[in-house]
């Protein structure tokens, strides 16, 4: 049988009659939004851990009723669909996790409580600092007796390694994946996108590893050489998805390819494995998401290394930074990175958009001049 | 050899032949279909040239209409094209000021005038033509009377970015009696330091030129000096560094 990034777009579908049937069988759902999320603690509960929709534009009018407009489309529109009861995925979920990650997305899960129950997580904003995790941990286990008491059921240390095991496994799957554009890419940025953003919303992880594994095994087979070079170019920033893929469109269209995605939607996940010779889980898993290099930590050196690394491993000819609209945290931070860029000697261009279409020819002048650059 | 280069820009379309020992010029207004600029541009061109279309060995076209008239010939970014001009006719320029209809942009040259960086206004008319052109609308003038009407030792500072805010600030002024010329001072004052910052952003090194259709107005030029303190070299017809560039662009294909 072989498989297709075609496949992975059927999965929020299939997915979604999975949930209701099992949401019917009595099991529970847990939404989240972000990759802070432990989800192996869903897991290990009995429920299906679920990304919730905020990669719309649709419902960020409704949220603006609410929200202010000058806050990046990612919150307003991950508040508009739980707002308008819009995202399948939120209807069914009996929880929401969210994380005090940057300032907007704290102040919204405030308000979005009145939607649903949502518990929020304490994230520290400090890698290399013992008592930062700490709270980490203890974070980890407030939210591990939340989950035991909301949905009634025990989290035992067995369920939270087998749990592991199953994150761990699948991580280092979409990594190979990802991995295999490190040569002659096998996978637009487009497909990348559908491939690594369809797998959160999955149902059931035993089919997602093995969908994954046999996409890898037939891409690596059926890669062809000899194709003319495209401008390789490394996307960096804030995170995209289906639905806010609008600048992976836009430099595919101009004659370039997205190689790679440092970011949360893509590879700034991907290295970190859950340590599995630990002896308690909780310590285990805060260790691995203390060490995810979103911008909302500081400092943030990990991004940089990562950035660095990619530049050299995918061979990018050319670096992206896409900054959502009063995302202060990755806008700032383009200062570095577009330091580290050059440094390389590579061309480097920092965009700061939204959702909407209305900068598409903005966008686009600014696009082909970097493809010009390399060229 | 003869070669097109077309400039279709928000404002006005324009447009260079070049064949081997001669160069013609011609521009209209761009209006609201680009195509058509472009054809009748095309046409103008020609005659002025005494040639056919079928002459033609390539046509080369930048700014916002570029996709409209694709049929026309190959499409190139502003940004390359006035660096190809610049680097023409001024081979020690390292940094370009470009001031457009609908947007400003910086451009870093290296040793062989290859663009190695660039800035570009965001989504807003501060430090653009179309700035100008609406405070120029508030002040009863045309935008190219600005130039000639500005008192830089009376300069009021502007303090609103915002197009429509700084309209409104204008029409304050003149109810209290502020003159024109100190007005006009302060709007070229706040193009020149929004421009400037973005200047600051990418870098000056080498020689600096100033591009596109707002650098025929010596207030702009004057502010824009003051603020980045140092000369700026203004094309001949700087309006037309973009098809002048586009057209030597084609050239070089065409030797290729």
């Amino acid at each position: 049988m072989t498989i297709n990034v075609e496949d992975f777009t059927h999965i929020r579908e299939t997915s979604l009659i999975k949930i209701k049937e099992a949401k019917d069988g009595g099991q529970k759902v847990v939404g989240t939004y972000c990759t802070y999320c432990p989800q192996e603690m869903i897991l290990a509960a009995g429920a299906i851990p679920v990304s919730l929709c905020g990669t719309s534009e649709k419902p960020i009018a409704a949220a603006e009723e609410v929200l202010p407009r000058n806050l990046c489309p990612l919150i307003k529109s991950s508040y508009g669909f739980a707002a308008t009861d819009t995202c399948p995925f939120f209807h069914f979920s009996d929880l929401i996790i969210g994380e005090t990650t940057c300032d907007g997305k704290k102040k919204m899960f405030e308000i979005m409580q009145d939607i649903k129950p949502v518990h929020v997580m304490q994230l520290p904003h400090l890698h290399q600092l013992d008592a930062a995790l700490k709270l980490w941990i203890t974070e980890l286990r407030r939210l591990r007796s939340v989950l035991e008491t909301e949905l009634g059921v025990e989290i035992t240390e067995e369920k939270l390694w087998e749990a592991i095991d199953k994150v761990n496994r699948e991580t280092a799957a979409v990594k190979a994946i990802c991995d295999l554009n490190k040569g002659e890419p096998v996978l637009s940025g487009l497909d990348l996108l559908t491939v690594t953003w369809s797998r959160n919303f999955s149902s059931d992880k035993d089919r997602m590893f093995s969908m994954l594994k046999e996409l890898q095994e037939e891409l690596a087979a059926s890669r062809q050489a000899g194709s003319a070079p495209k401008p390789r170019v490394l996307l960096t920033g804030c995170p995209v998805g289906v639905g806010s893929e609008k600048v992976i469109r836009l430099v595919e269209e101009a004659g370039g390819c997205i190689v790679a995605m440092e970011n949360c939607s893509g590879y700034k996940t991907l290295e970190l494995q859950t340590d599995t010779g630990l002896s308690d889980p909780i310590v285990a898993l805060a260790q691995k998401y203390m060490s995810i290099p979103c911008s909302c930590m500081s400092p943030n050196p990990y991004r940089l290394e990562l950035l660095q690394r990619m530049i050299k491993e995918f061979r990018a000819d050319a670096v992206v930074d896409l900054t959502w609209q009063a995302c202060h945290t990755y806008n700032i931070e383009a200062f570095e990175v577009g330091k580290l860029v050059r440094g390389n000697g590579l061309p480097y261009l920092h965009l700061e958009s939204d959702y909407s279409s209305s900068d598409l020819e903005t966008l686009k002048i600014r696009i082909e001049a970097l493809l010009e650059m390399v060229a | 050899m003869l070669v097109v280069g077309l400039d279709i820009g928000s404002v006005a379309a324009k447009g260079v032949i070049l064949d081997k020992d001669t160069m013609h010029r011609a521009m209209v207004p761009t209006g609201w279909s680009p195509r058509d600029a472009g054809e009748k541009l095309i046409s103008e061109l020609l005659e002025l040239s005494g040639r056919k279309r079928e002459q033609v060995d390539d046509i080369v076209v930048t700014g916002y209409g570029r996709i409209a008239i694709a049929g026309a010939g190959q499409a190139a970014t502003e940004i390359k094209c006035h660096a190809r001009a610049v680097a023409e006719i001024y081979p020690a320029v390292r940094t370009i000021v470009d001031i457009g209809g609908q947007d400003s942009k910086v451009i870093r040259l290296n040793e062989q005038g290859r663009v190695i960086d660039f800035a570009m206004n965001d989504k807003c008319a501060a430090g653009t033509g179309r700035f100008l052109q609406v405070m120029a609308n508030a002040l009863g003038l045309d935008v190219s009377e600005l130039g000639e009407n500005e008192d830089s030792d009376k300069t009021v500072s502007i303090n609103s970015m915002c197009t429509v805010f700084a309209e409104s600030e204008i029409i304050g002024l003149l109810a209290r009696g502020t003159s024109k010329s100190g007005i006009i001072a302060g709007l070229h004052q706040s193009v020149g330091r929004r421009v400037a910052a973005m200047v600051r952003r990418i870098g000056i090194s080498g020689e600096v030129a100033f591009t596109g259709g707002v650098a025929r107005n010596p207030g702009v030029r004057r502010a824009l000096q003051e603020e980045l303190g140092c000369r700026l070299i203004i094309p001949e017809e700087c309006q037309f560094t973009g098809a002048l560039g586009a057209a030597l662009l084609g050239a070089e294909q065409q030797f290729n």
